[in-house]
């Protein structure tokens, strides 16, 4: 079971907002933990009324208009060069980004 | 000619017939936003290449070429739309120094019409807030009072546009962030229906809310403008293939007979003042036009606030997982990669590049998607959403189009209400059901508060029906005692 379900609704306390953080890739530090703590608390303790709502059988919406398919040829098109694409990377060798190891 | 007050029309038609350069309407606009926008803060970047884009198009005119039907029109663009080689930073210090290898469908179309781009508009960070407080490149102000926020997210292309910075600008709109701003600052706004306009290399905040749109000084520059912008793209596959009608010709401020609806639960309660009179005045113009004025329910729009912010901190926390120091932005400095672990290197760097609005709605969003709690968040706020829908849908049988307020109050101030997130979330009441039912939405000047604010007026109509929505907007328009009206700065 998912450790985060012992929470109930809008009680975000500051173990919880590390573990947020944690799946969200983001460093967070002790006071900013407290503040969001509090913040997110006090947000999603209004969210609440949703769950008053009677939805049984509801489809949920992912996207307002209906998406009609749209076909076209598979081609390869040039738009831009390596280069282009590589000219943001905050660090790079030759045409290859560089990043920590990710095989250990 | 006036270029303070001129329109799109107005510009092309001096430009072509050679009454005035390309160049010197650039000229004009570029002078007047070194002379302002120290006070305002509305550009985060200014295009070096303006010149030689409004000489391009003079030649062209000199040569006898065809010319598009913006030809020599400058506008200021939201930092959320990528520009190819000029910096696009989305408001965030993560993006500090992207410069785009392409240009977003909605700028390449704009280009294609002969428009001139000025520059890069503030806003907040990746378009995550209502009052432009949240950009990394500081907050913009309100034209018309200098201690007050622009509104936001689109707050730099709303203050350019009521200063006449621009001509014309572009804003998005994810749960407002094009009406609200412009009902602040006294322009018009226009939020199209969602697929109505590419989103093709717009910076991803909630891809099943976002919208870009006109921020323009009247209704007719907004039709011409939905006209070039507008339109199917095999670059999204969301974008309808229905075809676009031309707006401009088309509009007509003949109303009689039409059914103007007035959302019971909008107009009880809460709501300024001012606010409630300029919604009555326009009600009193629109009967005396000969419309017929209907009263329709939302009964859910009590819980729009929290479905939108479940949707869009859901989508955005999934879109801006992109983010991570590789392939371009912010990453944090590292003495070296050799022994880093790769989730200490996504973390220092989202944690550094990310401002504390943008951290609060990936955390609100992965929260929602985690398990455990998809179901009692992501997927109600979609079930929810659904309920609303169909009551529009229902609503939109009794009448064409929906008139409310844009916001409960003018501008405040800045500083007031940006520690408060949930104040700051509830500001969006009147916007965010429009998003998420995927209608089109404007606003439009339509009076001042006792303090000289510019309040607007909200006119939602149903999908795909821009046009009606449009002229209802001139028909009123053409009463507004906020036509043409300019900040003194």
């Amino acid at each position: 079971m998912n450790p985060i379900l012992r929470y109930e609704w809008g009680m975000i306390d500051q173990k919880t907002i590390q573990q947020i953080a944690k799946l969200s890739r983001l460093e967070v530090n002790d006071d900013q933990a407290q503040l969001f703590s509090e913040q997110m608390s006090i947000v999603l303790n209004y969210f609440e009324q949703i769950s008053k709502v009677q939805t049984i059988g509801v489809e949920p919406m992912i996207t307002p208009t209906e998406i009609e398919n749209f076909w076209r040829d598979d081609l390869v098109v040039k738009e831009n060069s390596s280069e282009d694409m590589l000219n943001n990377a905050p660090a790079r060798t030759g045409n290859l980004f560089k990043v920590p190891p990710v095989v250990g | 000619m006036d270029l303070l007050k001129s329109s799109f029309k107005e510009i092309t038609e001096a430009v072509q017939l050679k009454k005035m350069s390309a160049k010197e309407v650039t000229q004009f606009f570029l002078k007047r936003s070194e002379q302002i926008d120290k006070k305002l803060n509305s550009f985060v970047i200014m295009n070096e290449k303006a010149i030689q884009q409004a000489e391009q198009i003079d030649q062209k005119i000199a040569h006898g070429e065809v010319v598009g039907p913006l030809a020599g029109v400058p506008f200021g663009i939201k930092d959320m739309l990528c520009t190819k080689g000029l910096r696009t930073t989305a408001g965030s210090k993560i993006l500090e120094n992207f410069i785009p290898p392409y240009d977003s469908t909605v700028v390449k179309k704009l280009k294609n019409a002969g428009v001139v781009v000025l520059g890069k508009l503030n806003q907040d960070e990746f378009a995550m807030g209502s009052s432009n407080e949240t950009s990394y490149f500081g907050p913009v102000k309100n034209p018309w009072d200098l201690t007050r926020v622009p509104g936001g997210s689109s707050g730099g292309s709303a203050a350019a546009q009521a200063a006449r910075l621009t001509a014309g600008t572009i804003g998005t709109d994810t749960g407002g962030s094009i009406r609200q701003p412009a009902s602040f600052c006294g322009i018009v706004g226009v939020k199209p229906t969602y697929g109505r306009v590419s989103r093709y290399g717009i910076i991803a905040y909630a891809s099943s809310l976002d919208q870009a749109g006109p921020m323009v000084s009247s209704v007719e520059d907004a039709a011409l403008c939905l006209e070039v912008i507008c339109g199917h793209d095999q670059m999204d596959s969301t974008t309808s293939q229905k075809s676009v009608p031309p707006f401009s010709k088309n509009l007509n401020p003949n109303i009689k007979g039409m059914k103007i609806g007035l959302i019971k639960e909008f107009m009880s309660g809460g709501l300024d003042p001012d606010v409630q009179k300029t919604v009555q005045n326009a009600i009193d113009e629109l009967k005396k036009m000969g419309a017929e004025i209907v009263e329709i329910s939302i009964s859910l729009t009590d819980q729009a606030v929290p479905v939108y912010y479940l949707v869009a901190a859901s989508e955005a926390s999934s879109n801006l997982a992109r983010y991570d120091g590789v392939k371009y932005g912010h990453r944090a400095h590292f003495e070296s990669l050799a022994s880093l672990e790769l989730d200490e290197f996504y973390s220092k760097t989202r944690g550094e590049g990310f401002g504390p609005e943008v951290q609060r709605r990936i955390m609100l969003g992965t929260y929602c998607l985690s398990s455990g709690y998809y179901d009692a968040y992501y997927n109600k706020a979609g079930q929810v959403r659904r309920l609303m829908k169909n009551q529009y849908d229902e609503a939109f049988q009794k009448c064409d189009v929906i008139l409310s307020p844009v916001t409960t109050s003018p501008a405040f101030k800045i500083g007031d209400r940006i520690s408060d997130p949930l104040a700051m979330y509830l500001n969006d009441i009147f916007t965010v059901s429009t998003n998420l039912a995927g209608l089109p939405g404007m606003s439009l000047p339509f009076g001042f508060s006792s303090e000289k604010l510019p309040i607007g007026i909200q006119l939602t109509s149903s999908h795909f029906d821009e046009q009606r929505m449009l002229n209802v907007a001139l028909a009123l328009e053409n009463v507004s005692s906020a036509k043409g009206a300019l900040p003194n700065v």
